[in-house]
């Protein structure tokens, strides 16, 4: 998969990825509020690829970084909708190429010392950490843009992943387009 | 002030205006109704919660008001979620207090427990679970807030009981007057884009053959008589939706009436041919558009509405303005007057719709003699031999559309039914909620005999607190609007579709609720019972006319057709 060219953007995505785009939401920070978010969309038959939910430097509010899957609905339509809850404060689309994408993985490989320094090695060029070594197995972890993240899971794959946590995708504009 | 949470809740209630509540106590809400003996609020005691929801429904239609609806936790909070889902789909300003069990007590299961806010979410514009007794105030403040203004909707406030027993610590509250709502989140916008009213006033001017489509939005949004001076302006023709019977004088010369499916030819035939579609509060519902690549395929389109999700939903608007509709005409109005109306002849467009109207009235088949009583005959003569001003209240099915097709509506806020969500026996619990908000006027429900037999037990309801309705029940002894379908589209093989001619006995019943009720068998006894049940001013009616069981509501575009294919009744095929 590549990394979209030319755009001189330090966002970084698939091409494929244009069917997703990403909405920042800000919403209150209430219980429940997660649940109306995701009711809104299984409702009106909205697909998301990934969610992520964590509070802001204001304790009043939580964002919500959900990409959203263009197939499924016009993108006005998913914004117009999430903006009808009443506990949702902001919402920002993020276009693609336009934003800092970023997403972290957590992952178990099977690794013998065999195959260690060669792993080690690979991970190393990706900029991931080793988290902790076991007999045969590695448990590795990596940050970054969500399509560097693709390449390296298909590549771990050779080694045989035991299990592996992806947290999806969160998301800033970039400092030069904020808007 | 000291207060507890109950005493909080009920003197939060009389802040808001509210004159009336309509309900039914149980274990969780009790608390808050030992209160009520205190207050002004007049409490009107139902049979069924999903009573309580409707006439809270039929209220708001009538009044503008919002209705309110008190009930316990659990089972009496599912019984009201089919109002909710009304009043949500037909944008009723509504809130429901629904009793919880104590907040320690939520999760386990509890006797009468349910997840009240989880299991109505998505049929409220907006719920609240109130977790302490002093957020009360504010919560019921933000509740009235959220449901009268924007698009309105129903709301629901969920009170867990500790918080509002004066036993219990935790209903322990400092009442002040000067609470202030907290939402950050919710700020509808009401005013409209100058520029677009400038570009919709322009696409009005250049249009040959432009269509006001109105909506339920122009009621709700008090703009009918804004609606008239922008058609007289203009000299545009009007359709009123079934959600907006009455928002235009149904005799006005320029009123088409009501389009879509069992719409008169004339509404939906002009708005077939326009070029311009001007809707005002209103949806581009299936049940108007039809097949909609065949809908209005040559109009262009500006879309008045105040809920942003609308614009562009179904129908990519050319010109859309998120704007309170009273607000947009009268913008509109300005705007047309001060630059003028366009020099655009129309004349032979108003040949056109004229030479519809001559050859396509809404018609059926008089009995010759016979003593066969015609559903539609009984809507007239009900038209007829009432004010002006009378409140027709309907349920959902044939007598719905023949109801709203043969009445003449001359004022809005005069025709109240379930449009949206199509809920059958919600005309007697509407029209009694109607007739509480509006003693002084008549009202009329229109039923059939499947819905009245869902909710007839209002009308002891009715009785006891002395609510003088009218019923006139269409007794086909079908569910007539599904026979209909079965007829036409399933090859006439009918599936559970007949109900009893001979039980209940309607009569019987409608006295033993404390009724004066009648049974009309032939025409000739039609005008006489009418006459009767006008005179009774203490206790409600009932008339059950048995009517003739084969008739179908025309004309009918059928599902899934284009509009185009409209079938109009079979006297008129020969014309098409």
């Amino acid at each position: 998969m590549n990394e979209q060219s030319g755009s001189g953007s330090a966002g970084q995505h698939r091409v494929a990825d244009y069917r997703y785009h990403t909405l920042v939401v800000t919403v209150e920070n209430k219980s429940g509020v997660l649940a109306r978010l995701s009711a809104l969309f299984s409702r009106r038959g909205f697909n998301i690829e990934s969610l992520a939910v964590a509070p802001t430097d204001d304790e009043r509010f939580s964002r919500v970084t959900v990409v959203v899957d263009l197939e499924s609905a016009p993108l006005e339509q998913i914004i117009k909708q999430l903006d009808k809850l009443v506990n949702v404060v902001n919402i920002r689309e993020l276009h693609p190429g336009h934003a800092v994408e970023r997403e972290l993985m957590i992952v178990t490989v099977s690794a013998g010392p065999d195959r260690r320094d060669e792993l080690v090695e690979q991970l190393d060029r990706a900029g991931g950490k080793v988290l902790s070594v076991g007999a045969d197995a590695m448990m590795l972890s990596l940050v970054g843009p969500p399509a560097r993240i693709d390449e390296f899971e298909e590549l771990l794959r050779q080694y045989g992943i035991i299990e592996l946590q992806r947290t999806g995708r969160v998301a800033l504009a970039n400092l030069d387009e904020d808007d | 002030m000291k207060m507890d949470g109950g005493q909080a809740l009920i003197r939060a209630l009389e802040l808001e205006g509210v004159d009336v509540l309509f309900g039914l106590p149980g274990g969780a809400i009790l608390p808050v109704y030992d209160p009520i003996i205190d207050s002004s609020i007049r409490h009107i005691l139902v049979r069924h919660e999903q009573g309580a929801g409707h006439m809270a429904e039929g209220y708001a239609h009538a009044t503008g008001r919002p209705g309110v609806v008190m009930v316990t936790s659990g089972p009496g909070a599912t019984n009201i979620v089919t109002p909710l889902c009304d009043a949500h789909l037909d944008s009723v300003p509504m809130v429901a207090i629904t009793g919880q069990v104590p907040f320690a007590a939520i999760g386990t299961d509890a006797f009468q427990e349910c997840d009240t806010t989880g299991i109505t979410q998505s049929v409220t514009k907006h719920n609240f679970l109130v977790a302490e007794a002093q957020d009360i105030p504010r919560t019921i403040k933000e509740a009235f807030h959220i449901a009268t203004t924007g698009r309105p909707g129903p709301v629901l406030v969920d009170i867990p009981k500790d918080i509002v027993d004066p036993d219990n610590p935790r209903s322990a509250l400092e009442w002040t007057d000067d609470v202030e709502i907290d939402l950050p989140g919710y700020s509808p916008q009401t005013d409209a884009d100058p520029v677009a009213i400038v570009a919709a006033a322009d696409l009005i001017r250049a249009a040959e053959r432009p269509v006001l489509y109105v909506g339920g939005g122009i009621l709700k949004a008090r703009a009918a008589e804004a609606l008239r001076q922008l058609a007289e302006l203009t000299g545009i023709h009007v359709v009123t939706t079934l959600m907006a019977r009455g928002a235009f004088p149904d005799s006005h010369e320029l009123c088409l009436g009501m389009p879509g499916m069992h719409g008169n030819f004339t509404a939906v035939t002009a708005m077939q041919e326009s070029d311009l579609l001007i809707a005002l509060g209103a949806r581009f519902d299936d049940r108007v558009t039809g097949r909609l690549d065949g809908f209005a395929q040559g109009a262009k389109i500006v879309h008045v509405d105040i809920d942003a999700a609308e614009l562009g939903k179904v129908r990519r608007p050319d010109v859309a303005i998120l704007s309170d509709c009273r607000v947009a005409i009268e913008a509109l109005v300005v705007e047309l007057a001060s630059n003028g109306i366009g020099g655009v002849n129309r004349g032979a467009w108003r040949s056109r719709v004229n030479g519809w109207q001559e050859n396509f009235p809404l018609s059926y088949e008089r009995t010759q003699g016979g003593d066969e009583i015609k559903p539609q005959m009984v809507i007239e003569k009900l038209r007829d031999s009432t004010p002006d001003d009378t409140i027709v209240a309907s349920g959902v099915g044939q007598h719905q559309m023949w109801a709203s097709q043969y009445w003449s509506f001359e004022h809005p806020y005069t025709w109240i039914n379930s449009g949206g969500l199509g809920t059958m026996g919600f005309s007697i619990p509407a029209a009694i909620g109607a007739k509480v908000g509006c003693p002084d006027k008549m009202v009329w429900a229109v039923d059939g005999d499947g819905c009245f037999q869902m909710t007839a037990q209002e009308l002891v309801t009715a009785t006891v607190e002395k609510i003088p309705i009218k019923v006139a029940l269409l007794n086909n002894s079908y569910l007539g609007m599904v026979r209909q379908w079965q007829e036409m589209f399933y090859g006439e093989r009918y599936s559970e579709v007949s109900l009893s001619k001979d039980v209940p006995d309607y009569k019987a019943w409608a006295e033993s609720m404390g009724c004066v009720a009648m049974r009309v068998d032939s025409p000739e006894e039609i005008d006489a019972a009418i006459t009767n049940a006008n005179e009774v001013d203490d206790r409600p009616v009932v008339i059950d006319f048995r009517v003739a069981a084969a008739e179908k509501v025309y004309p009918m575009v059928p599902s899934g057709a284009s509009n185009s294919d409209l079938l109009v009744s079979p006297s008129q095929q020969d014309q098409q």
